[in-house]
């Protein structure tokens, strides 16, 4: 592919799975990193083991012993809120034997026991007693080897909590890179706290990982894929603003990315449409008023009226849309993978911009939308169309390179993730010899 | 035929009414199958880890249309640009364990079983689940208010997507 005419070509196995041409301005990705269950296995070692992960939202453990039970590369994880207001997460595997101590997704408890042989272990994760204990030595947990076993690093960042694997990873804030400031303009929007709302759409889609993370900051499939979502937002009597789709892609390192961009459709904070009429024009105004008391016009207007579709290297996903969306997804296997979406809102917005929030949110995301069903077809079918790798070995992300500008419709911001993916994976294009 | 009246009106009664409707949905018969449905009609799908019972206006659902947007479903489906339903998947929705629940001056409560097949390119997807239906009786006719389809199943999986009317 990059060989001189005359020379033999460069056998698959010694080319990287991303492959760059920056003088011709092309950028190829090798299909086999979407199928070879040895690149998945290479993905959880260098990726999902050393990669600072997202474990949940800081409005999900509002009261002491608050807890959430959520699986983050295929370890189940209990994340809590301890007595003294710490939140941590724990393996939730007995230290004993290995049964997960915490079988519920959610709730409040004072003390979680193992229901196989009875150990009982605090929101901090200290175990607290245990039947038989006269048949241990008294100093059996003196160096703390029978408590839950806490993950080896947690932080926050402006309410979003990461954990990872690897306790030599640089700090969360490092990692985050130019991703801070964009997850700013999401924390801004509430002067309280955002929070999830409850709720959680869970899904399984027949299809590489890889696939979501360049479908969720693609902005050039809508046209195409969302075709019918268009269709319903013109039939919907005022539910678009006059405002064409506009806007750029950025690189924010780590392999981190977004795409900020102005859309027609309605957003709660606080781009107004004619469906939502005088009593949302006054709630939206007043929004947008407070934002600029707080923050300027300048970035009022941008946090109001600029959509961001952002990617958080590996597996995160913060959709600023016309509500917001949290999502994250791991593989289970190179064609399968679990997704998790959930709404973010500002805690303190009204009854009246809650329920249009959701209802935006539903019109176009999730399962049961107008639009991500045809994405998830779209993965599926390139998943489909990756059994021919072999003789089809690469696909295409190349959009936009020639431009000094790139538009939100390029694809600057998948070559960002690639790159990235490229550098931490070491991948080759087809299996070196001894690979197998 | 007697007229139909929500206090005299029988199980046999509503079965047949719920079994053409899943006969309308299976046969993609999908404009009647919206005059089946009162102008203020709802058809919600609830997230599987919220209250059967609880509001789209306060908690993430899957689906929950008013009027408006369950014709726009409608005509969604109907489009060749509907790429999740093109070609379309073929369907078929089993009713079982009807029950009227309650019976007011306006409303039955009905509920039952149900579980729907999908099948699409070689695969085949389940979706189990309860119904509650709100039906009323308009001009001797029985009309959905609100249709709710309750799954239980922790979260779409492997179904990944509500393409299908459930």
């Amino acid at each position: 592919m990059n060989a001189p005419a005359d020379s033999k070509p460069i056998p698959l196995s010694e080319l990287p799975v991303v492959w760059t041409d920056k003088e011709r301005h092309r950028f190829k990705v090798a299909r086999r990193s979407f199928v070879d269950p040895e690149i998945l296995k290479t993905e959880y070692e260098t990726i999902f083991n050393k990669c600072w992960l997202y474990i949940g939202h800081e409005s999900e453990l509002i009261k002491p012993g608050d807890f959430v039970t959520r699986i983050v590369a295929k370890r189940s994880i209990l994340f809590t809120r301890d007595a003294g207001g710490t939140i941590n997460a724990f393996f939730n595997a007995c230290p004993h034997r290995g049964a997960q101590v915490c079988r519920e997704r959610r709730g409040n408890a004072k003390s979680f026991q193992c229901f196989y042989h009875g150990w009982v272990f605090g929101s901090d994760g200290k175990l607290k007693s245990q039947p038989g204990s006269d048949c241990y030595p008294d100093d059996f947990n003196a160096d703390g080897q029978a408590n839950l076993v806490a993950v080896p690093r947690i932080d926050s960042y402006r309410g979003f909590w990461f954990i990872c694997f690897d306790a030599g990873v640089q700090s969360l804030p490092d990692y985050l890179a130019g991703a801070k400031e964009w997850i700013d303009i999401v924390a801004d929007q509430s002067e309280t706290m955002m929070t999830l709302v409850g709720g959680t759409q869970e899904y399984q889609i027949r299809a590489n990982w890889k696939l979501l993370t360049e479908n969720s900051i693609d902005g050039y499939h809508a046209i195409n894929t969302h075709a019918t979502y268009v269709d319903y937002l013109k039939n919907s009597q005022g539910s678009m603003s006059p405002v064409p789709f506009d806007g750029t892609g950025y690189d924010l390192g780590n392999g981190h990315a977004v795409i900020e961009y102005r859309a027609p459709w309605g957003r709660p904070v606080a781009q107004w449409i004619p469906l939502w009429g005088d009593e949302g024009k006054v709630e939206l105004d007043k929004v947008h008023a407070r934002l600029v008391e707080r923050f300027g016009k300048e970035r009022a207007d941008r946090i109001a009226f600029s959509n961001r579709n952002m990617f958080i290297f590996p597996n995160l996903v913060i959709n600023d849309i016309m509500a917001i969306t949290v999502r994250t997804y791991y593989p289970t296997a190179p064609d399968a993978m679990n997704v998790f979406g959930w709404a973010l809102a500002p805690n303190e917005e009204s009854a009246w911009a809650r329920k249009y929030r959701l209802s935006n949110f539903l019109e176009f995301l999730g399962p049961g939308g107008f639009a991500t069903p045809d994405d998830v077809e779209a993965l599926e079918q390139c998943q489909r169309g990756f059994e021919s790798m072999l003789e089809a070995p690469w696909s295409d992300i190349s959009k936009g390179m020639k431009k000094e500008r790139v538009n939100y419709d390029d694809e600057l911001q998948m070559r960002a993730f690639w790159t990235q993916w490229q550098a931490v994976t070491g991948a080759t294009a087809a299996p070196r010899n001894g690979d197998r | 035929m007697s007229t139909l009246t929500l206090a005299t009106i029988t199980r046999e009664q509503v079965e047949d009414f719920m079994f053409l409707e899943a006969e309308m949905l299976d046969e993609w018969r999908l404009k009647e199958w919206l005059a089946l449905f009162t102008v203020d009609a709802t058809y919600n799908v609830p997230a599987t880890d919220v209250a059967p019972n609880a509001s789209p206006d306060s908690a993430l659902f899957y689906v929950a249309d008013d009027r408006f947007r369950l014709e726009q479903r409608v005509e969604r489906l109907l489009k060749r640009t509907a790429h999740a339903e093109f070609p379309r998947s073929k369907t078929r929705h089993l009713v079982s364990n009807v029950r009227i629940r309650g019976r007011s001056e306006t409303e039955l409560d009905v509920g039952a079983a149900v579980l729907t097949f999908r099948t699409k390119m070689g695969l085949t997807e389940t979706y189990i689940g309860s119904y509650r239906y709100r039906l009323v009786i308009d001009d001797g006719r029985l009309l959905i208010r609100e249709k709710r389809c309750i799954l239980d199943m922790d979260g779409l999986k492997p179904n990944g997507r509500i393409s299908i009317i459930l």
